[in-house]
């Protein structure tokens, strides 16, 4: 309950304040009432800067994990400098690391399974967002994919890697198998379906918000022209959301490009540069993941954190790039 | 009407039909594998469930038998860790964002909660592994609840900070203009107003990390022993599964899909969870 | 205003003063710090980790101390004894001359017991035990044979029908000790094997594919049709995988059984135990055997470390070479000769704390 900020005086209470008691009294009461004030604004003051710090813990701990990489890479950066991202070989034996290797399986990994998985999310994500979209207690059954898609997209990476260990790399060795390639099963291939298959579910939510963003008006202008619900889609919603779905094109990759587990179960690690998908390979992540509790030599321990700022910093842009576009386009 | 036009119309319309039934189709082919996923990770762990699978420990190598007991407790105490640790920063941070709409030092901040959201789980280990394994010379399970704390901050700040702003003006200088202090004024009738999305902000993000393992490799280490101590290592599900299902052993491969399956149960109800929590105590304005 | 300036300040740098933590090792506290001293914690190899899964829970059971042991790989053994984020190591591999320099005290490789790296395959429908000469498996190893029915491969084993598949090579993808030994006796059969690849924890391996730990090599390998590689005795026999026989420097094709490692391990070892036994002279030895070593700090006493901790310790592998030894044969591991065991004790006898052995201390 507030307390009452102003005490009642009548004017005669007032007039008699020659009386020194009541004289006194008042004064005690307003004391009281200015300690009470005071006490809630220190109050207030202290919680203002309770919610600063919070905050500020946010910003320093971005700024610190940012300077940990960049300070942990720098003896590797002393040591090999700008050769170290054309560097094809990878040996910590002799102390000569080479990202090449990694930057190429990150990079054809991400790109094969984005490649793979755009037909497959953006037919869930004009499915969800055009045909049956959300609120309109149309379709049970549209509500159930929803939900199952919703479900998927949060599928631990490690699971999906050990199904992937299981059924997807058997699968692939004896396509491996009729085409006369070793049929190791894992490789960049394997690792691409697998990110593909993971992509699918997040691309499709984020589509499916950006397909619903579409104003009626819009989609309901063309109607009334006469136009059929696949010429709306094409010709007014597609168009529309074009920079929408392209961000969402991006942050599909930044996902891709920064999933550990998935990969490192499938894509054989193997650092050497990939000859073609069926070889084994590395990323960039899959590499810190499997070398770096045992990088014993400061250098090796330096170049694999290097190879984490690298995927910290391309990761993170293309994030923000995404993010950036899609603000603007919500807008 | 022109007989062209009517034969062009329903041209027209034979192919919006038939693109209706090529995205259904696409639709029902895409889900095909992701379900099966679901279905075959539920097949094979309901075969590992039984009772001495959640209470005992793991065997020796090659020993049939055994359980994940130590696992599952780890589990919990390090997403609960976890958890503890990221409340009142995310929470307070949500509340200083939501507080501050405009403004430089709120500007950078929500930029930060933009980087973090994409930070991949591996650097988040890099880092935890330099800031408290090396100088306190263990891996503990602190360090790992450190490491999934900071990838559960930006999914609670951005779901915490979407509703707190919804808290309309008027509600908020009704308040101040009745003589409630400010920070009660926050604690005692935003934050209840926008209970449903704090909440599920909160869950979500548990429901985010309770599956990353790159995080826990070089933080938790494992455990063969049920530990209680979070200085120490300390095993989980996540782990388990990963080291089991690259071992050759059949009897780990078992464990390892319960050990899945209990995850995707998790995952499932805290999401169920969400759901009721934003359905039930929604505030609407 | 003000006291929130210096707070951020305050976080800021100590956010940077550990982001520069990372370049330094020697602030690190031991792993004994705030931990109970009924749990010894210990990493590294792969290649003993059944053995010693097993013979930690016996004693467990018969003495309450608990030891949890992570099988990382020596690499990581090595690493984390370094960083003293762990009581012992673990590795196959002796530390080199940088990574006791980078130790900064002296390290004791106690010898536990001797294994077998044994070459594995998988031939669907050939269950006949294989034959190896040297020059065979290193031309494998670098790229030159391809095919199972190369004629190289089909004329030390006339009588098997080989079949047309690729050979899946497979190898170690971590800091292995195992791959220490292989390409240590390949780096002795293979001139070209040692000017081009040499012989290490981790390799630049010319082909094939990595698998996590022998837990990952022995899974890949089961599971692939014509697979290959190399793995410690006790995974291929766990998992009913055939393995193959190898020519030693006297011309016998030997099996790798308990009987032909200790063959070739029953040497008198130095006094600090640091020895390779691969390509053994001894005519029933095999030839791709080696020990592996519990690595552990002369001078217990750093960070915060006990002198209890200390002697739970040195009472552990007291145990582990004494009478955990009756559990080699089980699990496929050749247990210490006498020799073997006596260095070990030397080696056991020498471990100080605060300069005074620990083992006259303790009750044994």
């Amino acid at each position: 309950m507030p307390e009452p900020l102003l005490t009642h005086t009548s004017d005669k209470q007032l007039s008699s304040a020659s009386s020194s008691a009541e004289a006194s009294r008042s004064d005690s009461r307003s004391r009281r009432l200015a300690s009470r004030i005071s006490h809630a604004e220190r109050k207030d003051q202290l919680f203002r800067q309770a919610l600063l710090i919070a905050g500020l813990i946010v910003l320093c701990l971005v700024i610190a994990i940012f300077l940990t990489l960049i300070v942990g890479s720098i003896p590797s950066f002393r040591a090999t400098g700008i050769h170290f991202f054309w560097g094809k070989v990878w040996d910590p034996v002799t102390e000569v690391f080479g990202a090449l290797p990694f930057l190429a399986g990150t990079l054809l990994t991400s790109f094969l399974a984005l490649f793979i998985s755009l037909p497959f999310s953006l037919s869930i994500a004009i499915f969800l967002g055009e045909y049956f979209p959300p609120g309109k207690g149309k379709n049970y059954i549209a509500g159930v994919i929803r939900e199952a898609v919703e479900l998927i997209a949060g599928i631990p990476s490690v699971i999906y890697g050990f199904w992937g260990l299981f059924v997807l790399v058997p699968l692939v060795r004896q396509l491996e198998m009729k085409w006369n390639v070793l049929p190791y099963g894992v490789g960049i291939l394997t690792a691409s379906l697998i990110l593909a298959l993971m992509i699918i579910p997040y691309a499709a939510s984020l589509g499916r918000e950006i397909i619903n963003m579409v104003p009626a008006e819009l989609k309901e202008a063309a109607y009334s022209l006469g136009a059929t619900r696949w010429e709306v889609i094409r010709h007014v919603v597609l168009p529309y959301a074009r920079t929408g779905i392209f961000a969402g094109i991006l942050l599909s990759l930044g996902r891709a490009l920064g999933e550990t587990m998935a990969v490192t179960m499938v894509i054989g690690n193997t650092s050497v540069l990939p000859k073609n998908i069926f070889s084994p390979g590395n990323t960039l992540a899959s590499v810190i993941a499997n070398e770096f509790t045992e990088a014993a030599s400061k250098v090796y321990l330096s170049a694999l954190i290097e190879l984490g700022l690298v995927l910290f910093l391309v990761t993170t842009i293309i994030h923000l790039i995404g993010k950036r576009i899609i603000k603007q386009f919500s807008t | 009407m022109h007989l062209n036009s009517i034969k062009h119309l329903r041209r027209r319309q034979l192919i919006s039909a038939s693109i209706r039934g090529t995205v259904l189709f696409f639709t029902v082919l895409t889900l095909l594998p992701l379900v099966y996923i679901l279905i075959y990770i539920i097949k094979q762990g309901i075969g590992a469930i039984n009772w001495s699978f959640f209470t005992q420990l793991p065997r020796p190598v090659g020993e049939t038998g055994g359980g994940i007991a130590n696992a599952l407790v780890g589990s919990l105490i390090i997403v609960g860790l976890a958890t503890l640790l990221a409340i009142p920063i995310g929470i307070f941070s949500a509340l200083y964002l939501s507080e501050h709409p405009q403004g430089r030092l709120a500007g950078m901040i929500r930029f930060c909660v933009e980087v973090l959201t994409g930070i991949p789980s591996i650097v988040v280990g890099i880092v935890a592994y330099d800031w408290l394994v090396k100088p306190m010379g263990s891996f503990s399970a602190f360090s790992g609840s450190v490491a999934l704390s900071i990838m559960m901050l930006p999914i609670m700040i951005r779901s915490a900070e979407e509703t707190l702003k919804r808290f309309p003006t008027h509600l908020r200088e009704a308040s101040l203009a009745l003589g409630v202090p400010y920070y009660k004024t926050i604690l005692q009738v935003l934050l209840p107003c926008s209970l449903s999305g704090v909440l599920s902000g909160i869950i979500l993000s548990v429901a985010r990390i309770v599956g990353e393992t790159a995080p826990l490799l070089f933080t938790a280490f494992g455990n063969p022993y049920l530990s209680f101590h979070i200085f120490h290592p300390m095993h989980s599900l996540p782990l388990l599964i990963y080291n089991y299902a690259i071992s050759p052993y059949d009897s780990w491969h078992q464990l390892a899909w319960g050990a899945a399956l209990v995850l995707l149960c998790w995952i499932l109800l805290l999401n169920i969870l969400t759901r009721m929590i934003i359905r039930k105590w929604s505030v609407r304005y | 205003m003000k006291k929130t300036n210096l707070i951020s300040l305050a976080i800021a740098s100590m956010a940077l003063l550990a982001s520069c933590g990372g370049g330094q090792q020697q602030q690190s506290q031991s792993a004994a710090s705030s931990q109970d001293n009924k749990t010894l914690l210990g990493a590294g190899s792969t290649f003993v980790y059944p053995f010693y899964s097993k013979v930690f829970n016996v004693y467990t059971q018969q003495t309450g101390i608990k030891v949890n042991y992570q099988s990382i790989g020596s690499g990581g053994g090595i690493l984390q004894l370094i960083n003293k984020t762990v009581d012992f190591g673990d590795s196959d591999a002796p530390l080199t001359d940088d990574q006791e320099k980078q130790a900064g005290a002296p390290v004791v490789h106690i010898p536990i017991c001797a294994g077998a790296v044994v070459l594995t395959y998988n031939l669907p429908g050939i269950q006949d035990t294989l034959m190896f000469t040297p020059d065979v498996l290193a031309n494998i190893y670098l790229g030159k044979i391809t095919r199972w029915n190369d004629p190289a491969i089909q004329a030390i084993n006339s009588k098997v029908k080989l079949p047309n598949l690729p050979i899946a090579v497979v190898h170690r993808s971590d800091g292995s000790g195992t791959t220490n030994i292989f390409t240590n006796y390949l780096s002795k059969i293979s001139p070209e094997w040692k000017s081009r690849v040499g012989a290490s924890t981790s390799v630049n391996w010319p082909v094939g594919l990595g698998g996590k730990g022998n837990e990952g090599v022995s899974g890949l390998i089961r599971q692939t049709p014509g697979g290959f590689g190399y793995v410690e005795l006790a995974y291929a026999i766990q998992n009913q995988m055939p393995v193959a026989k190898v020519r030693n420097v006297s011309g016998n094709f030997i099996a790798p059984t308990i009987a032909s490692t200790q063959a070739a391990s029953n040497i008198q070892l130095p006094a600090d135990a640091k020895v390779f036994v691969t390509n053994t002279s001894a005519p029933d030895g095999y030839p791709i055997s080696g020990f592996t070593w519990a690595i552990l700090y002369r001078e217990q006493h750093y960070g915060d470390r006990s002198l209890d901790r200390a002697k739970e310790l040195v009472k552990l592998f007291w145990w582990v070479t004494h009478n955990a030894q009756s559990y080699c044969a089980d699990l496929h591991y050749a247990p210490l000769s006498a020799a073997a065991q006596a260095t070990a004790e030397n080696l056991l006898k020498t471990i100080t704390f605060d300069g005074k052995p620990v083992l006259e201390t303790s009750a044994q």
